[in-house]
């Protein structure tokens, strides 16, 4: 139905001329320069185009929902692992007891003696995320059990990841670029492995809470609106609930903006997407009793790194202030030397910065001393053990072995970024490629997430999670180029075919391989639009398409498009290769599908509490853990102590009994200094 | 008819049922007295009916009877045992060396004797207990200055002792006045083991060796540290009396005067008889058992007991404690008892103040730290029971809305943040306006 619809739709097209011979049913944002006749088509073509990428984001969803649903039907519904039963535990709380207890809670039967003040040491946003769906369902009369929502609020998750992911990569290449990103994510095996069903961790949510909040970050920045600054310190509110990684946000945006006042891309728009995101998120962070102080207190994970490659910061280095305010003043100095440059004559401003430097090198001069005295009085600069083995990565083994001792904060292994994140690896460098013709805010941001992300993945395996979204990013813009590049050559090649079947033929090869070649026949539109907006940057400084410059753009794009048309003209593959390349490229999507499924389904699907065997006699079940766990509830009393030895084990048992428990996780020093007491008497 | 008969069984056993062992009412009933010979049941009827006439039912059996044991279908058929059977080998029945001992770590009580010449299965008790018997079979506790008084000059192992322990709680209130007649072995005690007391020492001149024999070798026990009677309390309040002399329950010995070497005093009676008597009472709990009853804690104010404290709560601690008199529980007065509050290691610790009818109570303040604590009460004397109670109770932080609203420190900051305010308000109406 939908490819007559497409093949329909595209022959009064052809009859048009070879202006746009490979424009797609997309053309979203694309400018009707066309007679009034054809305005009314283009017109239905964009709703068209509209209803295709919604009923492809739905797929995606769907996509990324199922394949995720593996574990529950190769085992049960069932809870993975040991942090997830805590975290159903804690839910569990919520919902009997509500908000005020749950903030409230302080668990007497876990770490006993000791005691674990809940409400204040945990990160509230799954809990409250899954509790509040528990609720909303209860109260539409679902009766689900608390158990059943949080087995299904990753892959819920996931599928909401893979539509910020769209939206993020849309901002950056256009739809095309964003639907193949999207895709890419729904089933990137990195995500999978911390999103399965019954993976119930911060993770599940909190890599939706990046994406998103760095969606809403670029949205600022390409329309100046304050809505939506506003909406991304909520959103960076959400993701500093759900999971400590909110750090590398918090970091990374500033690294951003900092970037772009020292390449001489500020811009009130800057100014906009920063400023009430540091200010209103700050306030936001420090209300989550998690982090409460931590928020303005400590300096995290990137500073210094960055502190180290930018010499030229007005501030020096501040290790006792957070880094995201140190950039915050520094926008707030750039703004005022962009301000006052616009009010002073160009003389006078030279007198004011002469006068300026002078005075503030005097206080630097002094905020130095002061600074160095206070970093020399502290042993570890104002960092957590945790971050400075990811600056330094041989920090943790000659310093801290108990960090050094987690597995997940090893670094890892070349195999694992395969099996992790597969041909993406490969796409990776193509998209920074793409990122760079032209450069603009947006892809510049995205070219610093994947360059940070890719080594802070290479200290410690757990951060591969955040490199996934990156490289999916950047895999969607390579793939939805180089289709982009490939397709248009071949419509070039070949000029004796009637244009309306060689539409249908390509638009067939696209619509039937995978949905990354369907997706990717809208990206030539956007490219185009790229192009256009080349041009148009050389005549208006630095425009961006907003809503408002839509019109604006429209009148440049007559002109533009016979420039691109020419220009495109040179750039043309032969037939043969264009083929050729896009048939190698199916074939690595396929490949990448393949292997997602099989990850999915073989390597991150096994719940850790029952484990199988394949053997020659068949497979084989050991459900020993629950039995275990079984009988300590059946042969305990209430008030009995349980001891255990192992780095996570305590918190499943927290589910089974009922009991006061004491296990040993990375949590402090003493509590383990407290079972060896236990163990000598 | 049949049915009547077990009718007037179960009657009968009532009383016996009722009257045994309990938390309630701690003074041993059922007596199982094991003996070598069935003539030392009137050999020593002194002891045996002493114990009678304080409502003890004994029963004697030779100790290779093959029908004895001590417990049937999992229960204890006796509160109490008495091994007059030094030289038994092997006992009948299913009692051995491994019964016995399960015996006392099950609460219960047990007078032992050995006698010269002890047979290894009661060195093994004894060693159990942590006492050690001289290793020569044929030896016996010599003492050349301290020995009784009597017509023939004997070899000077009938010695009199009067270096009892210094306990009213064990020996009673009444003192012992004649000295203690004692024949038979002696045994020593590790000093490193707290549970084990000497009820009766020798005298420093005193020493253990084989009085027909030559003496090639230093005695091996000498002095005040051979101990002629020991007393275990266990860890369970399970008593133990160890004995090195069987003779000394004996009726010759009970009624028989006593004149100690170098003394001119002559007593009509020696103290054997008040000695084993009062040290009976003590084994068989009718003296020095405490019980603590009640114990209550509250937030100053309350009645109820919380589920659980808040750091700096104000609490008052209560617990009753009593003494059992053999016949009643008494009110124990005392003036240390003490309570912790405890979480790895004591945050609190303060002496209970008594109202001299049992009630002993206190009121402080939770610290400020949270996690689950114990009220610990560890009341260790000698002679009496060892109360050890502890309470769990989690201490939780402050809740949200429980923190001081509004610091008096803050105040400049609070005004700074106004005056911002204010500020900020003034300077947009300038701006906006003032053109």
């Amino acid at each position: 139905m939908t490819m007559i619809a497409i093949t329909t739709h595209f022959v009064p097209r052809g009859q048009q001329g070879s202006r746009y011979p490979i424009r797609s049913c997309q053309s979203l944002t694309r400018p009707s320069m066309a007679a009034s006749e054809d305005s009314n088509q283009s017109k239905i073509r964009t709703v068209f185009g509209s209803v295709l990428s919604f009923f492809i984001l739905i797929l995606i969803g769907v996509l990324a929902f199922s394949i995720r649903l593996f574990s529950v039907i190769k085992y049960e519904s069932v809870i993975h692992e040991f942090d997830p039963y805590f975290n159903y535990r804690v839910t569990q709380f919520l919902t009997k007891n509500g908000i005020y207890d749950f903030w409230n809670w302080f668990d007497d039967r876990t770490w006993y003696p000791l005691g674990r003040v809940i409400g204040g040491t945990v990160y509230p946003g799954l809990t409250l995320t899954a509790g509040s769906i528990w609720w909303l369902l209860n109260s539409l009369n679902i009766p689900l059990s608390v158990e059943t929502v949080c087995v299904f609020t990753a892959p819920i998750f996931s599928a909401n990841a893979a539509w910020a992911t769209y939206l993020l990569t849309k901002e950056v290449k256009g739809t095309g670029a964003g639907l193949t990103a999207a895709a890419l994510l729904a089933m990137v095996p990195s995500y999978i492995s911390r999103s399965v069903a019954g993976s119930y961790d911060n993770e599940a949510v909190a890599i939706f809470a990046l994406i998103f909040t760095f969606y809403l970050y670029i949205k600022t920045l390409n329309t100046g609106s304050l809505f939506y600054a506003t909406l991304n310190a909520i959103t960076y509110f959400y993701m500093v609930c759900s999971w400590g990684g909110y750090t590398f946000i918090i970091n990374l945006i500033p690294m951003h903006v900092l970037l772009c006042i020292v390449t001489g891309r500020y811009s009130s728009r800057l100014y906009i997407a920063y400023a009430p995101l540091v200010v209103l998120g700050t306030l936001l962070a420090a209300l989550v009793p998690v982090v409460g102080f931590n928020a303005v207190m400590t300096s995290e994970h990137f500073a210094s790194f960055l502190v180290s490659s930018v010499g030229t910061m007005i501030l020096p280095s501040n290790f006792v202030v957070n880094f995201s305010l140190q950039v915050f003043i520094i926008i707030h100095v750039v703004a005022l030397v962009y301000y006052i440059k616009g009010i002073l004559s160009p003389k006078m401003f030279k007198v004011a910065v002469t006068l300026v430097v002078s005075v503030g090198l005097v206080v630097c001069c002094a905020v130095v001393a002061v600074l160095i005295a206070l970093v020399a009085s502290s042993p570890t600069k104002g960092w957590s053990g945790r971050s400075l083995s990811l600056l330094d990565p041989t920090y943790a083994s000659k310093y801290i072995p108990i960090i050094a001792s987690v597995s997940e904060h090893q670094p890892p292994t070349w195999p694992s970024y395969f099996m992790d994140i597969n041909v993406l690896a490969f796409l990776v460098p193509a998209g920074i490629v793409a990122c760079f013709l032209p450069l603009s805010d947006a892809s510049s941001f995205v070219v610093l997430y994947i360059v940070t992300s890719v080594y802070f993945s290479g200290v410690m395996v757990r951060l591969m999670l955040v490199l996934a979204p990156a490289a999916c990013i950047l895999s969607g813009i390579a793939l939805s180029e180089a289709f982009d590049v490939l397709t248009r050559s071949i419509k070039f090649q070949l000029p004796g075919l009637p244009e309306n079947s060689q539409i249908d033929v390509s638009l067939i090869l696209f619509m039937l391989l995978t949905i990354k070649a369907g997706d990717t026949t809208s990206s030539s539109v956007v490219t185009q639009n790229d192009a256009a907006k080349t041009n148009k940057n050389e005549d208006t400084l630095k425009e961006r398409p907003s809503r408002k410059n839509r019109k604006k753009e429209k009148e440049h794009v007559e002109k533009t498009s016979i420039k691109s048309q020419i220009k495109k003209r040179l750039l043309v593959l032969p037939l043969e290769a264009s083929v050729a390349a896009i048939f190698l490229l199916v074939l690595l999507g396929a490949f990448y599908v393949v292997h997602c499924v099989w990850a999915a389904a073989e390597a991150y699907s096994a719940p850790s509490i029952v484990l199988t065997s394949h053997s020659h006699d068949g497979l084989h079940v050991f459900d020993d853990f629950r039995e275990a766990y079984a009988w300590l509830r059946h042969n305990t009393e209430v008030d009995d102590k349980v001891s255990f030895l192992h780095v996570y084990l305590s918190v499943v048992c927290l589910i089974f009994l009922n009991l006061f428990l004491h296990g040993i996780m990375v949590w402090n020093c003493s509590c383990i200094l407290i079972v060896f007491t236990l163990l000598e008497l | 008819m049949s049915r009547f008969v077990v009718f007037l069984t179960l009657i009968a056993l009532l009383p016996t049922l009722s009257f045994s062992f309990s938390p309630e009412n701690p003074t041993d009933r059922r007596i199982l007295v094991l003996l070598d010979d069935i003539s030392l049941k009137s050999s020593h009827s002194l002891f045996f009916k002493s114990l009678q006439s304080r409502g003890f039912e004994l029963e004697f059996k030779l100790a290779d009877d093959p029908k004895i044991s001590l417990q049937r279908y999992g229960q204890y058929l006796y509160d109490g045992l008495i091994l007059f059977s030094p030289t038994i080998e092997r006992f009948g029945g299913s009692v051995d060396l491994a019964a016995i001992l399960d015996f006392v770590d099950s609460g219960h009580d047990l007078i032992m004797s050995a006698d010269v010449s002890a047979s290894d299965l009661i060195r093994e008790i004894a060693t159990e207990c942590g006492v050690e018997f001289d290793e020569d079979p044929a030896a016996m506790v010599i003492d050349h200055t301290s020995f009784a008084v009597s017509d023939t000059e004997g070899d000077h192992t009938l010695i009199v002792s009067d270096d009892f322990i210094k306990s009213d709680v064990i020996l009673g209130k009444e003192k012992i006045e004649a000295p203690v007649l004692f024949r038979g072995i002696g045994h020593s005690t590790n000093p490193a083991n707290s549970l084990v007391l000497k009820a009766l020492s020798a005298s420093p001149a005193a020493y253990s060796a084989n009085p027909k024999s030559k003496l090639s070798n230093p005695p091996s026990l000498t002095g005040s540290a051979i101990s002629l009677v020991s007393v275990v309390q266990a860890r369970n309040n399970a008593r133990v009396l160890i004995s090195g002399s069987l003779s000394m329950f004996s009726n010759r010995l009970f009624r028989s005067g006593v004149q100690k070497a170098g003394s001119s005093t002559k007593h009509e009676k020696s103290g054997n008889e008040q000695f084993l008597t009062e040290l009976s009472r003590w084994v068989f709990h009718e003296r020095g058992h405490l019980k603590a009853v009640n114990v209550s804690h509250h937030n100053v104010g309350e009645a109820d007991e919380p589920s659980m404290y808040r750091i700096k709560d104000d609490l008052e601690y209560s617990v009753e404690i009593y003494e059992w008199s053999g016949t009643s529980w008494e009110p124990y007065i005392a003036e240390d008892v003490q309570v912790q509050f405890y979480m790895m290691s004591p945050y609190v610790l303060k002496t209970l103040s008594t109202n001299q009818k049992g009630l002993y109570y206190t009121a402080f303040k939770v610290p400020d730290v949270y996690g689950v604590f114990q009220f610990k009460v560890e009341y260790q004397r000698l002679g009496y029971t060892s109360l050890s109670l502890s309470k769990q109770i989690p201490v939780r932080p402050f809740r949200h809305n429980e923190y001081e609203r509004f610091i008096t420190a803050a105040f400049p900051y609070y005004g700074s943040s106004f005056t911002m305010m204010a500020g900020f308000f003034i300077f947009s109406i300038v701006y906006l306006y003032n053109k």
